[in-house]
């Protein structure tokens, strides 16, 4: 498997970094760090989905736990935000250690391993919207206080920087897997996993791993969007709307790619913006695009733009080799 | 607490609604069953049966079950549609690619019907909405009973559909084995959209069924095709008996809960149900997968 390279991410990563210094306008910023978010909890799932194959519907699980565990410590409990921050992601991984064992061990795959995400996600979303500590109805507000170590700047820049600096992370993440021992048993319980058991693959054990670091990414994601809107609810945080985006993204991206996610995230809510401006934001429609973008890619594109890209680049290398023997004939 | 007076008026009313859960059910098990997908548009495709079903009263002063007269052909034709045109072309014959359509399709209709009515809530005003049946022990409603009475008709039906006529046959020969089926002559693509058509035939009349006593908004197809997941996986994927059962003893449990722990919180009842049946009894479940 040839993934992408360093120099590639770094080249990457390096080129949007630099954003924040040609442009102060909050819209190109916010835009951005959005499709950034997006693009890290997509990464999130694409870990699990791209390339162990298990489709999950409740990615909001772990989104929304990496954000109420960071909300709830730094407003009730008086902790670090950077700190609350950290044991966000680690809640977000316990809880996707603790599915995914329940999950794999019972055997579950495939649509019922859908269904037993999204039943999650939704018992989460219940509880975190009558229990008193998730503020119930009411959500958590977290207080203004603009300073760094409170995870608040008085710019977008910083907290800009910061969601690329976690969504190069990520990307170096998930290279890394693509070129482990581990990427390689993951593929192969997505491939075929009576096989890849057969040559003494432990596939539950490897889904298990495979959920909790998607799990850590997708929480990483919610936590940071804790600190960027300074406000979460159960429907925010648990609701369906992000398990869609988790998915959404690397499958228009490139699902079971490096830079699938990002590609997705930019590509998805470029439309989305578009939509909104032909629209004048009604509500609803920009859902309705994302919806027929998410049929028409598996009908049309099923590698999503990536596939299109790697396409592209192989007629152009095929055209440029024929072009000499065309000069000669 | 456990007093009858409080009890089994819980109990009968759970029933009721059971049954339209079952009905709901079973247009779900059913393209299981055929199909071996799990259709994950089936809530959004009650939602839109729903306000068929508003609009026919609002605007055409339809009664809710001579609505349903005319939404169960339309529905049928749109579900077949859907099958053949949509999710079959798409998905490529791969189970997760159809997971993937069913849930664009659901995001595609649920936020088609939030941009043409908004978010509101709205409900219909029937004379008889209110009117009760006096068991002595119990106070039903008279469209839940009205309700009860038409699912069960409604099954009765479909089992002799599925038992007494060719294309009953061909769905059931396809469901147990379908290079089999192919081979002998049936078309097989035409019986799966033949059977989502059916499923989506159900919804229809449960719709109308749900109106008269219910609310509709463009997100309240996710409160049933939970509940609906619950019941197939509870009854037997693909199980046409299994999904009235496991309809009423849903119907029962959520009931019950309500009673107990309050509305919101009842639900939950109904999950821990659902992820207790898929993580303990997977051999049942991935039995039919096999």
């Amino acid at each position: 498997m040839s993934g992408p390279s360093l120099p590639h991410i770094v080249l990457v990563v390096a080129v949007l970094a630099t954003v924040p210094l040609l442009t102060v306008s909050p819209v190109v910023l916010n835009f951005l760090v959005v499709a950034l978010l997006i693009a890290l909890v997509g990464q999130g799932w694409n870990v699990l989905a791209g390339y162990g194959g298990q489709y999950s519907f409740g990615h909001a699980a772990f989104f929304g736990t990496g954000a109420y565990v960071s909300a709830i410590l730094q407003m009730r409990y008086g902790l670090n935000a950077w700190i609350a921050f950290a044991l966000g992601i680690a809640g977000g991984a316990s809880v996707g250690a603790a599915i995914g064992a329940l999950a794999f061990r019972c055997g579950l795959k495939g649509s019922y391993f859908a269904l037993v995400t999204l039943a999650f996600a939704e018992v989460l979303r219940i509880l975190a919207s009558v229990a008193p500590i998730t503020g119930a109805g009411v959500g958590i507000l977290i207080a203004l206080d603009l300073r760094p170590q409170a995870f608040q700047f008085q710019s977008r820049a910083p907290l800009y920087w910061i969601v690329l600096a976690l969504v190069a992370i990520a990307l170096l993440i998930v290279r890394l897997i693509e070129r482990s021992r581990f990427g390689a048993w993951l593929v192969a319980v997505r491939e075929n996993e009576d096989a890849a058991r057969a040559v003494g693959v432990d596939t539950a054990r490897v889904k298990i791993a495979a959920m909790t670091i998607s799990a850590a990414i997708t929480a990483a994601g919610g936590g940071f969007y804790a600190q960027y809107f300074l406000f979460i609810d159960s429907g925010i945080a648990y609701g369906p709307w992000i398990s869609i985006e988790a998915l959404l993204a690397p499958i228009v991206g490139g699902i079971g790619t490096v830079f699938g996610p990002l590609l997705g995230a930019l590509a998805v809510k470029t439309l989305g913006e578009i939509a909104k401006l032909v629209t004048g934001g009604a509500p609803g429609l920009d859902l309705v695009i994302y919806g027929s973008v998410l049929i028409l890619v598996v009908a049309f594109a099923p590698q999503g733009i990536a596939g299109l890209l790697t396409q592209l680049h192989s007629r152009l290398t095929r055209l440029r080799s024929s072009l000499p023997e065309r000069a000669r004939g | 607490m456990l007093s009858p007076v409080i009890l089994v008026p819980a109990i009968l009313n759970g029933l009721l609604t059971g049954a339209v859960y079952g009905l709901i059910a079973l247009g779900l098990t059913l393209i299981y069953g055929v199909l071996h997908i799990i259709n994950f548009a089936h809530g959004a495709l009650l939602t839109a049966a729903m306000f068929a079903a508003f609009f026919a009263h609002r605007v055409l002063g339809l009664d809710p079950y001579v609505a349903a007269v005319m939404l169960t052909p339309l529905f049928f034709a749109l579900g077949y549609c859907l099958q053949r045109l949509v999710i079959g072309p798409a998905a490529h014959g791969e189970d997760r690619n159809v997971l993937l359509v069913t849930l664009g399709l659901a995001v595609v209709i649920e936020n088609l019907l939030l941009y043409a009515f908004g978010a509101d809530t709205r409900t219909v005003n029937l004379d008889y909405a209110f009117k009760v049946v006096d068991l002595g022990i119990a106070f039903l409603a008279v469209p839940r009973v009205v309700g009860f009475g038409v699912v069960l008709a409604v099954a009765l039906a479909l089992w002799l559909v599925l038992s007494l006529t060719d294309t009953g046959k061909a769905i059931r020969a396809v469901a147990k084995e379908k290079l089999g089926a192919e081979l002998s002559g049936i078309d097989v693509t035409h019986i799966y959209a033949i059977t989502f058509a059916l499923g989506t035939a159900c919804l229809a009349i449960a719709a109308c069924l749900l109106i008269p006593t219910y609310y509709v908004n463009p997100h309240i197809g996710n409160a049933f095709v939970l509940v609906a997941f619950t019941i197939v996986v509870l009854g037997g994927m693909g199980s046409v008996t299994g999904a009235l059962i496991g309809g009423f003893v849903i119907g029962v449990v959520e009931s019950l809960c309500g009673l107990y722990l309050g509305e919101s919180l009842g639900q939950i009842g109904i999950f821990v149900i659902f992820i207790l049946v898929l993580l303990l009894r997977p051999s049942g479940l991935l039995g039919e997968r096999a």
